[in-house]
């Protein structure tokens, strides 16, 4: 075609006009001193010579951040219209999908919305203009991500229930302290422990175990508006990623005394990410209707290929080793899903999203996807679970779970090697008694128990008389909840309400006469 | 520093009609590409070393192409950037010289 082979005409190359929009506007002090300007980045003890070494690849400018950030977001809401115009809640695969929506709105939204505070708290705290003004971008992205997921998911909360008071379950709801509480964690450290936890562990290591299951799981069960919000924040993401490799290579080449510092953080805030992931792990294998990849794949895919056969060999040139608990998370794949999703099962009358027992075909996928573990150990506990609610007697568990100190997931993970013995470890801290999931949990408190005896854990709080009162229905009524948010997910209103309106839809062409909720349009089906 | 590297680098793009002629490029321009398909997302991956090229992209695109444009494609990646000019973009391993 008519392309013109030479550069397009520049004033600046794109490194000439980073360097002046980004760098050329810092100053010098003169009536205040710099650590009287930057009063936060000497305490951790981390040593840096020379802002000026921070690199940012993307060469990102005001002019060019704002004007792409535009574009993703016409695209987007273009999309979120059509979607609404066109009835677009309508295309599901199944409305179980939408458990997994339910916990990304409740766990992740704000957390991304926390991100936008603390990044742009980072904006005004560093040193050099180069880590500014990447925080202040990624803060601002942080609050797209925030607002586009709520707008997103606004349309199915007209239609379905668990999404409506997202921000209170967010703060109270048992099983969403375990994102909540692992980035409180990172806000009340200081900014290059946040930046080690968030900007690398985080959006580095994990977040494509995060991200690219849900959102390839949107687009196979016909979540369309879901996909492009999330393809639209995860362009942002991989220039977050370049954030975070750009930090860890910055503090390692800043000094060797940083090495021993940063080598902690990694191996803490590996783990701490990584338990969080555990709830992906059950949305990839359970929740998804029509599945994508098995949380195994993804773990070896995005974890174990990218990161600790890509990305570690290079630190190993500063000193740098894979985090202390990679060996068990990666004997976990094979169990992890399983583990969580049993428990979920049998308190989701507790969450904010509604369990069933995984289907013939889905549990045959199951099989497929873990041949040395799920039918010789998960597959029993499902045909008794199975038996008990044909019998009428569907299990939900009458009482509350001890819960990790650290990472607040119920005590449900097994000895690293034995998938059949739980896993239980204690500290004692002035008097007190403290349990633990794991050897890495334990060892994550032992360094910091002052940290760590400060934790809100649900379950304690419940006892203490905190959360409404002392019984199960007061329990919900105080985490805000309505009738449909929580429990089994056959015969529950969404469930009735998705028959209902797609047997109006066979009805429009097919010629039925009227349709009631349940039972009648199930049977009137394929009349 | 010189030796050659071929521990995997990728890029994950969106797979979409904005997107054909940048895969098409990364196609023609890295020998050796390994392309895995996700629902709603392609996964190119390249031994040691993978290229984006303007000129390339372009006369697939018919159009002018600004390398910053590539924000709008990509979903996630793995390697360092090395390289993000007017021309190029490039993704390796190994430690990223500095200008």
């Amino acid at each position: 075609m008519t392309t013109n082979p030479t550069k397009p005409v520049k004033k600046l190359s794109m490194q000439q006009r980073y360097s002046a929009l980004t760098r050329d506007i810092d100053w010098t002090p003169s009536y205040v001193t710099e650590d009287q300007l930057y009063p936060h980045t000497t305490y951790e003890g981390i040593k840096i010579h020379d802002w000026s070494k921070w690199d940012d690849p993307f060469r990102l400018t005001v002019d060019a951040y704002y004007r792409y950030q535009a574009e993703k977001d016409k695209r987007l809401y273009a999309v979120l219209d059509g979607f609404a115009q066109g009835q677009g809640h309508l295309t599901l695969s199944d409305p179980a999908y939408l458990n997994a929506m339910k916990i990304f709105l409740g766990g992740v939204t704000p957390l991304e919305y926390q991100a936008n505070r603390h990044f742009s708290y980072l904006a005004r705290h560093f040193n050099g203009p180069g880590p500014r003004f990447a925080a202040q971008c990624q803060s601002v992205d942080e609050l797209r991500h925030a607002q586009t997921e709520i707008h997103t998911l606004s349309n199915y909360n007209k239609y379905y229930s668990g999404m409506h008071n997202f921000a209170k379950m967010h703060d109270r709801v048992w099983y969403l302290s375990v994102p909540k509480s692992y980035f409180d964690d990172a806000l009340s450290a200081g900014p290059f422990e946040f930046l080690i936890a968030i900007g690398f562990s985080f959006e580095y290591l994990l977040t494509n175990l995060l991200f690219v299951p849900f959102m390839s799981g949107a687009s196979f069960n016909g979540d369309l508006p879901t996909m492009t919000f999330g393809f639209s924040a995860q362009s942002d993401e991989s220039r977050h990623m370049t954030l975070g490799l750009e930090a860890i290579k910055f503090l390692l080449e800043q000094d060797e005394a940083n090495v021993p510092i940063v080598q902690e953080w990694v191996d803490k805030w590996f783990w701490r990410g990584y338990r969080v992931t555990a709830i992906i792990a059950m949305m990839l294998d359970y929740m998804l209707p029509r599945p994508v990849m098995s949380w195994k794949e993804s773990f070896e895919l995005y974890f174990e290929q990218q990161m600790l056969n890509g990305l570690f060999p290079d630190l190993a040139y500063y000193g740098i080793r894979p985090p202390k608990g990679v060996e068990q998370a990666i004997w976990e794949k094979e169990h992890l899903s399983h583990l969580v999703y049993h428990t979920f099962y049998q308190f989701s009358h507790a969450a904010n999203l509604t369990t069933s027992i995984p289907t013939k075909e889905h549990q045959a996928w199951l099989a497929s996807a873990y041949p040395d573990a799920f039918e010789q150990f998960y597959k029993p506990k499902w045909d008794k679970l199975e038996k008990m609610a044909a019998e009428g007697n569907r299990y939900f568990y009458p009482g509350l779970p001890q819960l990790c100190q650290v990472c607040q997931v119920p005590m449900l993970f097994t000895e690293h090697g034995d998938p059949t013995k739980l896993c239980q470890r204690h500290s004692e801290f002035k008097g007190e008694h403290f349990n633990f999931c794991s050897d890495h949990c334990k060892e994550i408190f032992d360094r910091e128990p002052e940290k760590y005896v400060q934790a809100w854990l649900p379950v304690h709080q419940i006892y203490l008389g905190n959360c409404g009162g002392p019984t199960i229905p007061d329990v919900l009524a105080w985490y805000g909840y309505a009738e449909g948010d929580s429990g089994e997910m056959l015969g529950n209103v969404d469930h009735n309400n998705w028959k209902k309106w797609h047997a109006q839809v066979d009805d429009s062409v097919g010629g039925r006469e009227s349709v009631e909720v349940g039972g009648a349009a199930e049977a009137g089906k394929g009349a | 520093m010189a030796m050659t590297e071929t521990r995997p680098v990728s890029v994950d793009l969106q797979e979409n009609e904005e997107n054909r002629a940048v895969i098409e490029a990364i196609e023609a321009d890295n020998e050796d590409l390994t392309i895995r398909h996700v629902p709603g997302l392609v996964k190119l991956q390249a031994p040691g070393r993978l290229v984006i090229k303007r000129e390339s992209v372009e006369e697939r695109l018919g159009r002018t192409w600004e390398t910053h444009e590539f924000q709008m494609a990509i979903v996630t990646l793995s390697g360092h950037i090395t390289e993000w000019d007017e021309d190029q973009i490039v993704l390796s391993w190994g430690h990223p010289e500095r200008d």
